[in-house]
């Protein structure tokens, strides 16, 4: 929300001055506004995305606030630029003769005749412009920034539907009330009541002072050491891990807070950065998307050795612990789908797969295993389709696909009776899940690394599946499991 | 005292005014009358700068307008639209309040002077928080004219002022204007193309035609001896309309 506030008061403190220079200087006004409607024509999701590695390659932040706030400025300028120079434009010409007659000067017509006559069609882009930025803010949370996008983007996936009509409602609402303050505000101005103007002035400070103090602290460093910030990608799991991290750096008597839902390899990225300071990912994972290994799949502990070596010889990062689980990509299909063509592994399937349709989540068509997978079994698919990871499961159960790439470690492999299909090639790597810490966060804070060190060997197979079920089949939330995982872990481990 | 000489002003090739000169005395007021395209509006924005004039030049009261700024020259020449030509977004007070604040007048003096400004124009004073789009043409027209006057200018120019308004009013309001002027000593050209206002308010009348000034005179020196037969045409239009009314009237039962 403080995000939407800025970006729509850096907005409207470009969009209105361009839109003057526009209608002043000959030939500006066709190249601006097809700019600007360039910048409107890329989806809001992808000029977000497109920012994170922008910025990264200036050698600023590319997570968290600032790619946001620059997506949306960006987003804002074209309605209210082109109200601008629409409003300026409709000013009679006789309105303008009229201020040239009576002796002002450029200045002073611009100020007290064209701009206050432009006013309405003005506030009528501000007001789109609030529609559009409120909108766009929501899907700012894969690239990091808090918003509230998060419990959108959780609810979907640790399949919440309060959170997801929360989020909702609370975007809608704030739409609401913006817009409410712009109108009076304009309202105001137009029929020149000083109190509606201060009224409405009253309110949107009051809304900015609410939103930075309902926001989490996250500047506010407690004790010696830096708020940790913990990153989490964009799947139950990770929701599940990221609270059990910062938990465990909280007992260590840490801040903590989580960033959750960033894009796989957006969080490594962060990590590289010290823009977060750690989080889980996989072993595999980081094999085939950062480490672009090709050749032949390795052993479990050979490549987590690998791993281990490369991350900290290359980007100093610390695998402070192997959590003891796999989270592989697996090929899985209904019971009847195995039983009726006798599929038992990746090879078999191979033999049908052109009869059969695909489904896989947003990155592993592009990664490695796939790739892998295809040269080693010689695979093509009736049909290959990508989805939100979440709504895998659901797809496959409802028939509208046949195979999905399953998470090992998801509960629903088991909860909908489907079939884990044999990787007898071993074109698929193993997926040791391990927790990282930054560089700088590493070199710092040893004592923190100790505390993650404990959760080494800690999570098998069937915990993660449990503390999955939790989140997805009971409804429970991602800081419950982890809260109920860490009692458990401490009672057992004395 | 406004002296014009040889002012000339193309548009993409043709010629709107051509080596137009004359000179209006002080306390005199010039009209400038021809059909449209005659070049009497161009000629007349020209006299303040609202048009740029391409040669010639314009000296008033001892002054090249041309060693002014712009939009200091306006600020001391009263100006009345064609089309009134009031700031919609404000209200009649500070319309006519505005070359009042550009000239720097304080708050209470501002108020003062609104006073005497809508008595001289015969307006009431309960109108002066009104939007001037809740007004009639002809109460539009007086706040026109009252701040065309604010600022007390010596100089006035009035662009077809009178032509949107009813006849009644329009009769009126010539009536009050004339004498107004008479009474503050004002200068002022006036362009229209209604002959028959054109003699009765003016001194002097010069006729224009395809951006020429083809005669200037007093009404009376142009219907006695006119400079060409369309010239005599007309100014002999408005009594040959009044003729033409009287038959109508006279000839009914």
């Amino acid at each position: 929300m403080r995000l939407t506030l800025l970006a729509l008061a850096a907005g409207v403190l470009l969009a209105v001055p361009m839109g003057v220079l526009v209608t002043r200087v000959r030939g500006l006004e066709a190249p601006v506004l097809g700019l600007a409607g360039v910048v409107q024509t890329i989806p809001a999701l992808a000029l977000l995305a497109v920012m994170v590695p922008l910025l990264s390659a200036l050698g600023l932040p590319g997570i968290g606030v600032l790619p946001a706030f620059l997506g949306l400025v960006l987003y804002s300028l074209l309605p209210i630029l082109r109200n601008t120079v629409a409003g300026l434009r409709g000013v009679p010409d006789a309105v303008i003769e009229a201020a040239r007659g009576v002796g002002m000067t450029e200045r002073q017509r611009l100020l007290r005749v064209e701009l206050p006559l432009a006013l309405p069609v003005v506030v009528a882009g501000i007001r789109t412009a609030t529609a559009w930025t409120v909108g766009m803010a929501t899907l700012s949370t894969p690239v990091g920034a808090t918003s509230l996008g998060n419990y959108i983007f959780a609810g979907l996936q640790t399949r919440n539907p309060a959170a997801i009509l929360t989020g909702c409602a609370a975007a809608a609402l704030l739409a609401l009330v913006l817009d409410g303050l712009v109108r009076t505000a304009s309202l105001g101005i137009a029929t020149r009541r000083r109190r509606l103007v201060a009224a409405a002035a009253l309110g949107l400070v009051a809304l900015g002072a609410w939103s930075a103090w309902a926001s989490p602290r996250s500047a506010a460093d407690r004790g010696a050491h830096r708020v940790v910030r913990v990153g989490g990608k964009t799947f139950t799991e990770q929701y599940v891990l990221a609270e059990i991290l910062a938990e465990t750096a909280r007992r260590a008597g840490r801040a903590a807070e989580v960033v959750p839902g960033l894009g796989s390899t957006v969080a490594f990225d962060a990590l590289v950065r010290d823009e977060i300071d750690v989080y889980v990912d996989y072993t595999g994972t980081l094999w085939s998307t950062v480490m672009k290994g090709g050749g032949p799949a390795r052993d479990r502990a050979g490549l987590l050795e690998e791993v281990r070596r490369w991350l900290r010889e290359r980007h100093g990062i610390v695998l402070a612990a192997a959590l003891g689980f796999e989270n592989a990509y697996c090929f899985a299909v209904r019971h009847e789908t195995a039983e009726a063509s006798r599929l038992g592994s990746v090879s078999d399937l191979a033999r049908h797969a052109t009869t059969l349709r695909l489904a896989s989540d947003y990155e592993f068509f592009a990664r490695e295993e796939w790739r892998a997978v295809e040269s080693a079994y010689g695979i093509a698919f009736a049909e290959r389709r990508t989805m939100d990871p979440s709504l895998l499961y659901q797809a496959i159960a409802a028939r509208q696909v046949d195979v999905i790439t399953a998470y090992s470690s998801d509960g629903r492999i088991a909860a909908l009776d489907l079939v884990v299909l044999q990787d007898d090639k071993q074109a698929i790597p193993p997926y040791d899940a391990v927790v990282l810490v930054g560089a700088r966060r590493a070199r710092e804070d040893p004592e923190l690394l100790a505390a993650l060190g404990g959760l080494e060997g800690s999570i098998d197979e069937a915990r993660m599946r449990s503390l999955n079920r939790l989140v997805d089949a009971e409804s429970r939330s991602p800081r419950d499991a982890a809260l109920a995982f860490l009692e458990r872990n401490a009672a057992t481990r004395p | 005292m406004i002296e014009v000489t040889g002012l000339v002003r193309r548009y993409a090739g043709s010629v709107a005014v051509a080596d137009v000169s004359f000179r209006v005395e002080r306390g005199e007021m010039l009209a400038l009358v021809g059909d449209s395209g005659s070049g009497k509006t161009t000629t007349l924005k020209m006299i303040n700068r609202l048009i740029e004039p391409d040669a010639g030049r314009v000296v008033i009261d001892g002054r090249d307008t041309r060693d002014l700024e712009p939009h200091a020259l306006r600020r001391s020449i009263g100006y009345v639209f064609q089309g009134i030509g009031l700031f919609p977004h404000l209200t009649v007070g500070e319309n006519v309040a505005v070359p009042l604040r550009l000239a720097g007048f304080s708050p209470a003096r501002i108020r003062e002077r609104l006073a005497e400004l809508l008595a001289l124009v015969e307006l009431d004073e309960a109108l002066l928080g009104q939007r001037p789009d809740e007004l009639s043409g002809g109460q539009q027209q007086r706040v026109g004219v009252a701040r065309a006057l604010a600022a007390s200018p010596l100089v006035m120019l009035l662009d077809e002022p009178f032509g949107a308004l009813d006849p009644l009013t329009r009769d009126r309001l010539q009536g009050s204007f004339g004498a107004l002027r008479r009474r503050l000593g004002l200068t002022a050209v006036f362009v229209t193309h209604d002959v028959a206002e054109a003699v009765v308010l003016a001194d002097r009348i010069g006729v224009m035609r395809a951006g020429r000034l083809v005669q200037l005179g007093t009404p009376d020196q142009l219907a006695r001896s006119p400079a060409d037969a369309d010239v005599a045409r007309l100014i002999d239009t408005p009594r040959r309309q009044a003729r033409l009314v009287a038959e109508r009237l006279e000839a009914r039962p």
